[in-house]
């Protein structure tokens, strides 16, 4: 056994930073650096708001249109204490990310069933591919007004126009990733005798897993986007019936605070997406994962 | 020859284990064209003979390991696996791939098992097998690691394991060590021979390195520069068992070399002029 081609366990890897002075320099000064990294941004937001507060006291921008920084958060303190005019607080976040997220698992479960379905068999492909086409390219945020005449101002028209917005993204990188799969991974699973059911879940999918996951993070946002606009088209509850409202009674300030609240849901989100890729990916390289991200 | 069609009659190495009689394989190219890769090729292997396919590149080798695992149908004539028409991918065969074939998103344990799960062998049979062959390939201690957390040397060898864990009566082979350095490759050959002394399958193994197609053949059979057919075949008859790395210093490799080289020399000249041609129209 040829010990040289061994690689570090992270025992290992321990053991050595722990004990290099060169390893622990680095160390330092990686975290040295971050620390920058978060006294710079909390500079910029202090600089903004800041600006932006003392713009408005001074009678620069005016306050009727513009808001500013404090009232956001009185306004927000006022959601919290007292509710919104259409109920808590609380609810009009629940209903949003509930139409979000079943629009979102939806939606993915079709795109990468269909995705995967038109990549494995050309013949639906030749079918499909058209008609697929044609349909992404409609706006698809105008088939929200089509879905609250369809379905009402409930939930279930704003699931809907989650779903198709979700599934285009999946489906186009599901697809992708399914003629991307390296040919020799299929032929050596075939083989070594897997049915073509078996190269379908167990060498396909995990292969174009790395698509899918990509698409994740872009179809969140849009299930958000979906969700939101379906409650500005028309709803009873909701984030985007606040900002609606707060629209109609020319509160600037109920618009930020609705935003700064979807700004937290979708950071939440992307994190806990960040979470299961990394979760389900971790058999790749780790150069791949370590490139400077956003 | 008749005989070969009755599998019953297939004992004592009578009837070949692989044979292809006047195989031609046309592709079609990108622009609409078609392409023939191999025109004409006959040749047998017996059961239990490792034989060495030779040829300049773009001679068909590739495509002629295709067709006998039968991913790949001809477009004339027949290829024959233990006495039967190949028309589908068959269990018997086993199929080493020149580029890394393991599956990255799964340990080593998870690779090498895959055969068996595939074909349905119980969950923890397979398991124990796998174990069984990581240890034969001398990975043990690595079941967990993915693949990319190892050496490409490692990678070959579980992607050895994973090909011989299904017993493969016959094995293809194609270039699976010109990715190592020259040092790994040669300790791949002498623990490839030891595993295949140990099953003794069929085995067309390609290569474009000649020193390493005598060191492990029984049979070296060179293949025309493309539309492939055979030009010639030598038989290889030093002794076994062999060490790779002192076998190239002996006196009747050297003079085996010298016959083959000769063969290959014309084609691997009108495979460079034909190349040459290409880039200077």
């Amino acid at each position: 056994m040829n010990t040289n081609n061994v690689p570090l366990s992270l025992g290992d890897v321990v053991a050595l930073a722990t004990s290099n002075p060169e390893v622990l320099r680095i160390r330092q000064r990686t975290r040295r650096r971050r620390i920058l990294v978060r006294l710079c941004q909390l500079a910029i937001v202090v600089a903004f708001t800041g600006t932006w507060e003392f713009s408005v006291r001074a009678g620069w921008l005016d306050e009727f249109t513009y808001g500013r920084p404090y009232l956001v958060l009185l306004q927000l303190r006022d959601w919290i204490n007292h509710g919104t005019e259409v109920g808590s607080l609380g609810q009009q976040v629940w209903v949003t990310m509930e139409e979000a997220l079943i629009g979102f698992v939806i939606g993915v479960s079709l795109g990468v069933l269909c995705g995967v379905a038109l990549g494995r068999i050309e013949f639906l492909a030749n079918v499909f591919g058209p008609f697929i086409k044609m349909m992404n390219s409609i706006p698809r945020i105008v088939l929200g007004a089509i879905f609250v005449m369809w379905f009402g101002l409930g939930i279930l028209s704003k699931i809907t126009l989650v779903v198709v917005l979700v599934f285009f993204v999946v489906f186009f990188n599901a697809f992708q990733g399914t003629r991307e799969v390296d040919r020799n991974l299929v032929a050596n699973a075939r083989v070594l005798g897997a049915s073509p059911h078996q190269v379908t879940w167990q060498i396909v999918v995990p292969s174009a897993m790395t698509w899918i996951i990509a698409s994740l993070h872009i179809a969140f946002g849009f299930a958000l986007i979906g969700a939101i606009v379906g409650e500005l088209l028309g709803a009873q509850h909701g984030l985007g019936l606040l900002i609606e409202t707060a629209k109609g009674t020319f509160n600037p300030s109920g618009v930020y605070a609705a935003m700064l609240i979807i700004a937290v849901v979708a950071l939440t989100a992307e994190w806990l997406i960040t979470l299961i890729e990394r979760r389900l990916l971790r058999w790749r390289p780790p150069q791949l994962s370590a490139l400077p991200e956003l | 020859m008749a005989q070969a069609h009755n599998p019953n009659h297939l004992q004592g190495g009578q009837a070949p284990a692989i044979e292809l009689r006047s195989v031609t394989k046309r592709f079609r190219a990108p622009d609409g064209s078609a392409y023939t890769a191999i025109r004409d090729l006959s040749m047998s292997v017996a059961p239990g003979e490792f034989c060495a396919v030779v040829g300049p590149t773009g001679c068909g080798k590739s495509t002629t390991l295709s067709l006998v695992a039968g991913l790949e149908m001809p477009s004339a004539g027949e290829v024959l696996v233990n006495g039967e028409p190949v028309t589908r991918i068959r269990p018997e065969v086993g199929f080493m791939f020149q580029t890394d074939a393991v599956f990255p998103w799964r340990p080593v344990l998870g690779n090498v098992a895959a055969g068996p799960l595939f074909r349905g062998v119980p969950r923890k049979d397979a398991i124990r097998d796998a174990r069984d062959w990581i240890r034969r390939v001398g990975l043990a201690g690595f079941e967990n690691h993915f693949p990319h957390q190892l050496s490409g040397g490692m990678r070959k060898r579980v992607a050895l394991a994973q090909t011989l864990i299904n017993a493969p009566g016959i094995l293809m082979m194609d270039e699976p060590f010109s990715a190592l350095d020259a040092q790994t490759r040669q300790i791949m050959s002498d623990e490839l021979l030891s595993l295949w002394d140990l099953a003794r399958p069929a085995v067309i193994f390609v290569t474009h390195d000649l020193e390493e197609a005598i060191a492990v053949a029984d049979k070296v059979v060179v293949l025309t520069v493309g539309p492939g057919t055979v030009k010639a075949e030598f038989p290889v008859d030093l002794p076994r068992p062999r060490r790779t790395q002192e076998i190239r210093f002996d006196p009747r490799f050297v003079e085996l070399y010298e016959r083959i080289w000769h063969a290959l020399r014309d084609e691997v000249r009108l495979a460079y002029a034909r190349t040459a041609e290409q880039v200077a129209p």
